[in-house]
This record gives C-alpha cells, sequence and structure tokens, in this order.
C-alpha cells in the first residue's frame, strides 16, 4: 500500500467516524428535551456533518478520478465502513447521547491537538478547525456530566447505565493497527495508544465530580476499522442511503 | 419538582468596538449554560464577538409610570443641544 | 387610558412590555405570537423527517441548518410571548391540549425529496410574505422577533427553490417528482393566509390594533403574484386551471381555495395531526426527567456555595 492510500483509508476511518456519530445526531433535531438544546445539539450535529465533508473530501482528492463526498457517504456499504462501533449505537436516551458524547469528544480533543501538528498538512489544517469544536464539545459534555450524574436520582442511574453500556465500546478508540502503526512511524497519523492514560484521567476526573462510578470491566468490543459493524449500522445506512440507492446516480 | 428552567437576557457585541445590544433571551439552567446556549442560538451566523447573558430577575427596570416625572423634565433644556445655536456665515467647524 | 393607548398605536408608536395595554390586545397577541411559535416548532417536523435521508452531504447540511433556524425562530417568538406574562410552560401546555393551534400546512406529509424543496420555497415564501408585514407590528418584542427571523429566513426559501430548480434539471423521473410536490403543496400554501377578509374572524380589530398591518387576501395576492413567476421559470406548471394574468389589475387571477379542505384539516383531518402533536408531546414528556435534572443539580450547587462562603 502506498502512503497516499494509507492516508486515504485513515481519511476515511476519521470521515466514518464523523459522519456516523453526526447522523446520530441528527436524528435529534425536533426531539431534544427544550429548545435549546434543540439548537445546540443540532449545532454539534453540524460540526460533526462538516468534518466528515472535510476528511471525505481529501480522500476524494487522494483517490483521483471521479470520486467525492458522496462516494464515500452514500454508495459503500457496511462492510466498506470503518467507523468505531461506538459512533453507530442507537442513539438511545439524552443520557446515553450526552455520555457517549462525552467520552467520544473527551478523546477527539487530545486527539485532534497531535493531528495538528501532523506532517500532512491537509490532515493538520482539518484537525485544528476540529480541534475548536471539540473544545466546546467537550466544555458543553463535561456540564452536562455534571448535571445528569448530580441532579436526580433518575438522571444519576440513567447517566450511569449508560456509562457502564458505552464503557465497553472505548478501548476500540485507542487501538492502533499494522496500517495507523505505519502512518504514526511516518509522522503523520496519532499516536492513540499513548492518548489512553490521559483520556482515562480526565475522563473518571469528571464522572468521579460527577458522582458516577468509573466502571471496572474489561469487557471490551472490536471490529468496527475492520468493517465488523453491529447490527444497527446496516439499518442506519439504508435510511442515510435511501436517495442515492432508490435514485442512483443522480443529482439532488 | 419544577421543571421550569430561568429566564436570561442575552446581548451581543457584533464587533470590536461596539456596544453589547440586547437581541433577545433564552432558558437555561445557569449563567455558564445560558452563555452556552446563547452562542448556540444568536450567533449561529457570526453575529459576535462578545456575549453578555443576565438573569431577567435581575434587571431593575424603569415603569411606564416613571415617564412622566423621568423624562419629561429634561425636555424643556434644548441649552443641552448643539443645535440651539446660531453660528455666524462661513463657520461651520465648531 | 383605552383612548391613549390607540393614540399611540395611531402615531405609529411601539407598545412595549411594561405599557398598560387592553387586556383583549394582550389576549390576541398571545394567541398570534403562541400560534406563529408552534408553527416554527412543530414545522421542524416534515423537512426534519429528510434530515438523516437527505441525498449528499451538502444537503444534509443545509437542511440540518434550515431545521435549525425553525427552532431558533420558535424560540425567539415563545420569548416575546413570554413578554406578555405567560410562561413557555403553559403555552407548550395550551399547545397540547389544543387550545392553542400552529399552522395547519404543516399537517401533511413530506413523502418525497421534492417535498423538502416545495416546502423551503412555497411554505417559507409565504412565511416570509406575511412576516416581512409583521415587522411593522404594533408590539415592539414581536416586531424585533420578526426582524430577525426574517434576516434569517432569506437562505429558506432560495434553498427550497434551489432544490427545485435541481429537479427541473434533471431526468423525467426528477421531474415529475418536484411537480408532484408542487401540486401537493400549492394549495395548502394559499390557505396560510388564511379565510377571506370578510370572514376573518379576528382581522378587524388586529388591523385596527396594527398587531396586523395587511389584510389576508392581499398578503396571498403579493404571494401567488411572486410564487407563478418563480414556478414559470423552472418549468413547473401551477396546479389551478383559473389561473391567469389579469392585465388591468396587474395581478394574477387565481381560483378559489377549497375552503372545505381547510377546515377538515384545520378541525384534525389532515393526515398528520394525531402524528406532529404526538411528536411534541413525546420529546416534551421524555424532556422531564432532564430539566428536572437540571434543576436538582443547580440547587445543590447553590447551597454548596453557600456552606462555602
Amino acid at each position: 500500500m502506498t502512503v497516499n492510500e494509507a492516508v486515504k483509508t485513515y481519511c476515511l476511518r476519521l470521515g466514518d467516524d464523523a459522519l456516523i456519530l453526526g447522523h446520530r445526531l441528527s436524528e435529534w433535531t425536533s426531539r431534544a428535551p427544550f429548545l435549546e438544546e434543540d439548537i445546540a445539539l443540532t449545532n454539534v450535529a453540524l460540526d460533526f456533518v462538516g468534518r466528515a465533508r472535510l476528511f471525505y473530501q481529501y480522500a476524494a482528492e487522494l483517490s483521483g478520478g471521479d470520486a467525492t463526498e458522496d462516494t464515500f457517504a452514500y454508495t459503500r456499504d457496511v462492510r466498506e465502513f470503518s467507523n468505531l462501533l461506538i459512533c453507530e449505537l442507537p442513539r438511545g436516551d439524552f443520557a446515553f447521547t450526552i455520555v457517549r458524547q462525552f467520552l467520544f469528544d473527551s478523546l477527539a480533543l487530545l486527539f485532534m491537538e497531535k493531528l495538528k501538528h501532523s506532517d500532512d498538512s491537509r490532515l493538520a489544517g482539518i484537525a485544528a478547525k476540529a480541534e475548536k469544536e471539540a473544545t466546546y464539545h467537550v466544555r458543553r459534555g463535561r456540564e452536562w456530566m455534571l448535571r445528569l450524574g448530580d441532579g436526580t436520582n433518575e438522571s444519576h442511574s440513567r447517566a450511569q447505565k449508560a456509562v457502564d453500556e458505552l464503557w465497553g465500546y472505548t478501548n476500540e478508540m485507542f487501538e492502533v493497527d499494522a496500517l495507523a502503526a505505519t502512518l504514526i512511524e511516518a509522522g503523520i497519523a496519532v499516536d492513540t495508544e499513548a492518548l489512553r492514560a490521559p483520556w482515562f484521567e480526565s475522563v473518571s476526573e469528571v464522572l468521579t465530580e460527577a458522582t458516577l462510578t468509573v466502571p471496572d470491566t474489561d469487557w471490551a468490543v472490536e471490529g468496527g476499522r475492520r468493517g465488523i459493524h453491529t447490527d444497527d449500522l446496516g439499518f442506519l445506512l439504508a435510511e442515510l442511503q435511501f436517495m442515492q440507492r432508490a435514485y442512483p446516480g443522480l443529482r439532488w | 419538582m419544577s421543571d421550569e428552567l430561568k429566564l436570561y437576557e442575552v446581548f451581543v457585541r457584533s464587533r470590536r468596538g461596539l456596544d453589547h445590544k440586547h437581541v433577545g433571551s433564552l432558558h437555561a439552567d445557569d449563567p455558564e449554560q445560558a452563555l452556552e446556549y446563547a452562542r448556540d442560538v444568536y450567533t449561529r451566523r457570526s453575529e459576535g464577538v462578545s456575549l453578555w447573558v443576565v438573569a431577567a430577575g435581575d434587571i431593575t427596570a424603569s415603569q411606564e409610570s416613571d415617564c412622566d416625572s423621568f423624562y419629561d423634565p429634561l425636555d424643556d433644556k434644548p441649552y443641552r443641544h448643539a443645535a440651539m445655536y446660531d453660528l455666524p456665515e462661513g463657520i461651520d467647524s465648531l | 387610558m383605552t383612548r391613549s393607548f390607540q393614540t399611540r398605536i395611531d402615531a405609529e408608536q411601539k407598545i412595549e412590555p411594561k405599557d398598560w395595554m387592553p387586556e383583549k390586545y394582550r389576549q390576541t397577541l398571545i394567541r398570534q405570537i403562541s400560534q406563529h411559535a408552534h408553527s416554527e416548532v412543530i414545522g421542524e417536523q416534515p423537512e426534519g423527517n429528510w434530515i438523516t435521508r437527505a441525498p449528499s452531504l451538502e444537503r444534509k447540511a443545509i437542511l440540518l441548518a434550515k431545521v435549525q433556524d425553525e427552532a431558533g425562530h420558535g424560540l425567539y417568538l415563545y420569548a416575546a410571548a413570554e413578554t406578555l406574562g405567560i410562561t413557555r410552560e403553559e403555552l407548550i401546555d395550551r399547545l397540547h391540549t389544543g387550545a392553542s393551534k400552529y399552522a395547519s400546512i404543516f399537517n401533511y406529509p413530506s413523502l418525497t425529496w421534492a417535498d423538502v424543496g416545495a416546502i423551503g420555497w412555497l411554505v417559507d415564501s409565504a412565511a416570509i410574505v406575511n412576516q416581512v408585514s409583521l415587522q411593522n407590528t404594533s408590539y415592539g418584542p414581536y416586531a424585533r422577533a420578526m426582524v430577525r427571523i426574517c434576516k434569517e429566513e432569506s437562505f429558506h426559501q432560495r434553498q427550497g427553490y434551489n432544490i427545485m430548480m435541481t429537479l427541473m434539471q434533471g431526468n423525467e423521473q426528477q421531474r415529475a417528482m418536484a411537480q408532484d410536490a408542487l401540486d401537493r403543496w400549492w394549495w395548502p400554501s394559499l390557505m396560510m393566509f388564511g379565510p377571506h377578509d370578510g370572514e376573518s374572524a379576528h382581522s378587524a380589530q388586529s388591523m385596527k390594533w396594527k398587531i396586523k398591518r395587511r389584510s389576508n387576501d392581499d398578503l396571498r395576492q403579493q404571494y401567488v403574484d411572486q410564487a407563478v413567476q418563480q414556478a414559470l421559470a423552472i418549468g413547473l406548471k401551477v396546479p389551478d386551471p383559473a389561473l391567469a394574468w389579469n392585465e388591468e389589475r396587474g395581478h394574477y387571477d387565481f381560483g378559489d381555495i377549497d375552503w372545505e379542505e381547510f377546515e377538515r384539516v384545520i378541525k384534525g383531518n389532515g393526515p398528520c395531526n394525531r402524528q406532529r402533536l404526538a411528536h411534541h408531546v413525546e420529546a416534551h414528556a421524555e424532556g422531564v426527567w432532564v430539566r428536572e435534572a437540571m434543576a436538582c443539580y443547580d440547587k445543590k450547587r447553590r447551597s454548596r456555595r453557600h456552606d462555602a462562603a
């Protein structure tokens, strides 16, 4: 595999994470607990869709030929999607969404701070923009974690349940496979394994402040990067890709 | 338990050098959250470079019944306005 | 007092929240502004249905931003209504019990992607014609909300029209999809302006109080003149056999609205009335525990600060 091909695959991973998580967030529009939050959640969804587009656009350039951002979003099947499993789980209740965002965004912030210094200037540029967004997302997420964790009994138990249900999906966020290792070596990609400890520290701190328990468990699911997904992704894609599948190749 | 959120008034400085201007209000739990929602609700199109939020209950406002005693006595003091003073022909930079 | 109030209105002075106002003026405003707010919020749904199915990433982003604006507009309007001494909670309660209405047009389904185009183009155009006139409404907070909303909405109709235009430049199937959407949304969009002037229950007093600035029929005519021209420009056929340019009037003549259909949908018998309301009731109910958590957390934090001090 050439470096270009490896960078393209890397872009698709990051683009897929952003698209699939952005899609789940976009399901909240008109369903949030109150109007202000409806608008705020939609803003976050827009950040993620925007991030996906930037990664896909770069992947399209690296592919040469006719590929566009939409080629990647709308014409690949489940096995070709390489997003982390945590991104595709159904949106659940508001606590599930908040906890998922908090766990993911906490890493995204650390990740983008590093990727900003990538030797690949395009990736570095995308990361610089994403870092600003992630800073805001984490700020929001942290405050919500405190409110839910340290709020009522009901909100506490919903938040704890979400933490417990999501925890096993976080391990995959740090794994470094052969492709990532090669790109880390080349100064292009981020060594996520090295982010495990700082992530755990900052997440545990907030969970504790929120009176939530950090799970002590070794269940850890993986597969997303290899195209092994939960059943949920197929249904998500069926909806996301409906138009392009029903009317292939048209402009809209 | 009441789930009614508090009302906050939002002020935006649209450019450096300008005053903060009242743009509307929103509901939030506390001032920090009000500030974040103000960002999401009132600056979606780069309308601002600075935000203030104030709990609506903390604002003391003049009443309509105050109008006569507050403002009318100020209407008869034209000497506070430059327009009252005539200038000789040719003088226009005073 | 009533007379000096009317004098102020006649002099085109705005009424502000703390001013004295006739109780009926207040109630009329609450009814109108909250109906307007509910319409924005319920209006998130027909287009929102397509956020997860938008045909390209760009369209997805545009649609998210557009539907988000509707939520924002709802928020501005609830805030304007609240200045009249009613809470958002009470307003939402009135929506849920059916005491307060929202624009009937949102009780129609959005069946195809072209509907997203038709709604943005027609429904938002009709709304803007009405809202532009309301920028001069006599109640200050309502007028200011309208100014803000009009400024933001200018992109809404354009993105809708752009979807229709793109479809009309596509293949036969896409053109048929666009025409079908226009056929279904045209008449409901005309109904948005309400009954004929003579039959409008609230019109006369609202005009006198300058809450309403232009009559239903007058606004409807302006909308028809604009929309017909826009339809023709991209090759769409307006589904009204009576439609004809009237040289003498300088306006289009058009057929009469099916008022029975209008009444039927208002009374709850549109295809989606129940779903639209149920969706809102459900989201609001599912939000109760979140709002309670916020209030509880805030209370705890305050008492902690108090203890620390």
